[in-house]
């Protein structure tokens, strides 16, 4: 967060002359309110998705839809993280409080409409007390207002308690959205001034002023917004928050203040927020059409958590709908992901067709469409899971996962949500870690992030297959279990493994972070809305598609220079195709780099050629079997019996056999834990926006999948194994 | 002290005091709860943790720790007798004093 004196400044932005800038809206509210739906209605579904200043928390900022036009201005209308106060802790509140209030980079809003949950009104409420103190104009939506059913809140009575309008609004059914649209427009031409006066205790009354001395000029407007800032500043500074650009006399001021009537044995925190609840609990029955406070039955939701988070009934529902995500991840997106594979093929053979050899055709063949088949391949799995998480979330069925399995989750280190990315990791990483984004700290997000490549994704399966088939025999321990499925299942279980304790070591070593108390909220049942869904869905494609999906593209080409180039001098004429090409890469970049390579990796048993494969994986895992299969000059085939049964052929120069199941089972650690996927690694740095987190990611996987290899490997030599 | 812990499942009772860490006491308050706030201990996750309050309306689930940090009374008999008209929290049983 920064500084509330851009809260003053004008926008940034170099207005173009003879251009009326847009007048700028903002969408406040807590959580699970409607804010999006009413949001999607507003701008009639055409919002552009991006970042806010800094940070990876999306943006979404669309065109007032249905203004009326008389001499009207554009109007943006920018949707804003939910948040249940002002006070801020997390990166996300932060933001939250930037976007309306307008700090930071953000431009200053022209104004707030304030989404409120009419069966939750008084708390809601809180939200807008706070932003009608802080002389944000506001025009409050009492949302949700048929859930309310017959002692719904009055608009008028709201409205007329803090001087701001009030619309009662639908945003599932698109009840009250054009009176909505009115009442903003009226608002952009004449700024509704709230007004509020809670009836502070006087001590804290003097407390507030001597913080508001404190305030520098350039943040000072009048004395109600000063004083109303230095409230927001008693109950936001701590000796150890993360707010940036506090001037340091108002911190060390709020931090005496703080301490001086800790000593006096107050409570400043309980005494703002109880007079804020007071001054509402005592205005909260003249709100309502029955006249008394009364929150709307939740027995519909009462029912369904009886069954759904029912300690028998609850775990097994869980089981269901876990393992019908996880399939469809697996078997649904199979067929998109062969056609898109298909498609690219054709392409690949048509654009072949169409230029001249040389260079120039191999990289358009090879490297660019070969590189964009490689970016949307992803495409199908994340439309699929955020189909599943948008239904999941909607519905508040997620909440409940949160809560059945926070118990475990929160023994690793983890918050309850990240269970369903981490199964999804499963089937791949890359949507596994944009699905991280249904959490809302950032220390979160980062711990599941590192530690979601370390689930066995679907690209490592063909790697496990070939090596299991090459190197161990069909034969089955204690007569009765197959060895090879044995080493299969055990190879997931290992990495399960490794996954859980990296999470409990790096949350406790690594993403420390602060501690923030895990207050979940369970909202009600509610019918899944489609269209909030398939939107998301969408942006969530498109954003993958354009920041991650060019870096997986570049990493992609470069990828294929190193494996293919410089190209032998002379070849003699008559070389078949395989044996042209196992000269190709042999003498390639990237070939040299695999024999240079062989020092490091000999100790867990790898030769130079399983070195080139690895570098060739890194492309997707499972390009490791084509690899090898161009290195010992079978073929760039999915076959792998030529290649496996030339592996099993290969001796080293005493004339033993190059691998072993030894080797097998080194290679096959390493390719479990050591996250070498450009793909991965493109989109932590996308979704974490640095570097730092996709070098540590890379380097923690690479040291531990190392150490890992070399004791499976050095270790069963030992013990007599080969 | 009594607290929302020792609650049995399904009793109501009035907050007393909030304590614990500075960030949560400040969530826990704006999420309306202050003293003499009524509150349900709703239900418990099966795996015996976190547990489910209702505050105000709401479904919160909080850390069986944290819930050690909120001490509560028995609701007060007159408030108890006037929650027909008073009654803020929905799903509350009728007249389940909360543990003395």
């Amino acid at each position: 967060m920064s500084t509330p004196s851009a809260a003053t400044a004008s926008s940034p932005k170099a207005e173009r002359p003879g251009v009326v800038a847009p007048r700028r809206v903002v969408i406040v509210g807590n959580p699970n309110v409607g804010k999006t739906t009413l949001f999607n209605r507003l701008t009639n579904e055409n919002a552009k998705v991006g970042n806010y200043p800094g940070v990876t928390v999306e943006r979404r900022v669309g065109r007032l839809d249905g203004v009326s036009g008389h001499g009207a201005r554009d109007v943006d209308v920018m949707d804003v993280p939910g948040a249940y106060s002002l006070s801020a802790r997390s990166a996300e509140e932060q933001i939250a409080i930037s976007a309306a209030l307008g700090l930071d980079e953000n431009p200053k809003p022209d104004l707030a409409v304030v989404v409120v949950d009419a069966g939750q009104l008084v708390r809601n409420l809180y939200l807008v007390l706070q932003l009608v103190e802080l002389e944000v104009p506001c025009v409050v939506a009492l949302n949700m207002i048929d859930e309310a059913a017959d002692n719904a809140p009055r608009p008028d009575a709201v409205a007329r308690l803090f001087g701001v309008v009030a619309v009662p609004t639908n945003g599932r059914s698109g009840l009250g959205v054009d009176e909505l649209v009115r009442a903003i427009e009226r608002a952009l031409e004449t700024p509704p001034r709230g007004s509020v006066e809670v009836p502070y205790p006087a001590p804290l009354r003097a407390d507030v002023d001597r913080v508001a001395d404190a305030l520098p000029s350039a943040w000072r407007v009048d004395v109600e917004r000063d004083r109303a800032l230095a409230r927001w500043a008693l109950v936001s500074i701590d000796a150890d928050d993360e707010l940036d650009g506090i001037p340091p006399q108002l911190r060390e001021r709020a931090l005496d203040v703080q301490r001086e009537s800790a000593r006096a044995g107050r409570d400043i925190d309980q005494e703002i927020i109880g007079a804020r609840y007071a001054f509402l609990d005592a205005h909260a029955a003249s709100l309502f059409a029955r006249g008394v406070d009364e929150p709307p039955s939740r027995a519909f939701s009462e029912k369904l958590d009886r069954v759904l988070i029912h300690p028998v009934y609850g775990f097994a529902i869980f089981l269901v709908v876990m393992m019908v995500l996880f399939q469809s991840l697996f078997t649904w997106a199979d067929p998109g992901i062969r056609f898109v594979e298909r498609t690219v093929l054709a392409l690949q053979v048509f654009a072949a067709d169409q230029l001249s050899g040389g260079f120039f055709r191999d990289l358009v063949v090879e490297g660019v469409l070969g590189g964009v088949g490689n970016v949307i391949v992803f495409v199908p799995q994340i439309l699929l899971l955020f189909l599943f998480i948008g239904l999941l979330e909607d519905s508040g069925y997620m909440a409940r996962v949160a809560y059945l399995m926070d118990r475990v989750m929160r023994a690793l280190g983890l918050h309850g949500r990240a269970f369903v990315p981490m199964l999804s990791g499963f089937a791949c990483a890359i949507p596994a870690i944009l699905a991280t984004r249904t959490m809302e700290r950032r220390r979160d997000r980062l711990l599941t992030m590192l530690v979601i490549p370390l689930m066995t994704c679907s690209a490592r399966l063909p790697v496990y297959t070939l090596i299991i088939a090459a190197l161990f025999p069909p034969t089955r321990a204690f007569g009765w279990i197959p060895v090879q499925g044995l080493l299969m299942v055990g190879m997931y279980l290992f990495a399960t493994t490794v996954a859980l304790l990296s999470a409990f070591v790096l949350g406790r070593v690594v993403v420390k972070g602060r501690k923030v108390p895990l207050i979940l909220e369970l909202p009600p049942y509610r019918l899944p809305k489609l269209g909030t869904t398939l939107r998301m869905m969408w942006d969530r494609t498109r954003s993958f598609l354009t920041e991650a999906g060019t870096v997986i593209l570049a990493c992609t080409i470069a990828l294929w220079i190193l494996l293919s180039h410089p190209k032998p001098d002379h070849l003699p004429p008559g070389t078949s195709p395989a044996v042209a090409a196992q000269q190709t890469i042999a003498g390639s970049y990237g070939g040299r780099l695999g024999k240079a390579l062989e020092p490091v990796f000999r100790p867990l048993g790898f030769d130079w050629k399983i070195d080139v494969g690895l570098l060739g994986a890194f492309t997707a895992r499972e390009v490791f079997v084509s690899t090898m299969g161009l290195v010992y000059g079978t073929g760039e085939t999915d076959d792998p019996a030529p290649l496996r049964d030339r592996m099993r052929a290969e001796t080293r120069i005493d004339g033993k056999p190059a691998y072993t199941p030894l080797t097998g089972l080194s290679l096959m650690v390493f390719f479990a834990i050591a996250c070498q996927c450009v793909s991965t690694l493109a989109t932590v740095r996308r979704e974490t926006k640095s570097l730092r987190w996709p070098v540590f990611l890379f380097a923690y996987t690479g040291v531990l999948a190392w150490s890992a290899s070399f004791l499976v490997y050095q270790g069963g030599k030992l013990l007599g194994l080969r | 002290m009594a607290t929302l812990a020792d609650l049995p499942i399904g009793a109501s009772a009035t907050v007393t005091s909030i304590g614990g860490e500075r960030a949560f006491r400040r969530r826990m308050m704006e999420f309306g709860l202050l003293p003499g706030t009524t509150i349900e201990l709703r239900r418990v996750a099966p795996l015996g943790d976190p547990v489910e309050i209702r505050v105000r309306g709401a479904a919160l689930s909080i850390r069986r720790v944290e819930a050690r940090n909120i001490g509560v009374a028995a609701l007060p008999v007159a408030a108890m007798d006037a929650r027909a008209s008073a009654a803020r929290d929905v799903g509350m049983r009728p007249s389940l004093p909360a543990r003395p």
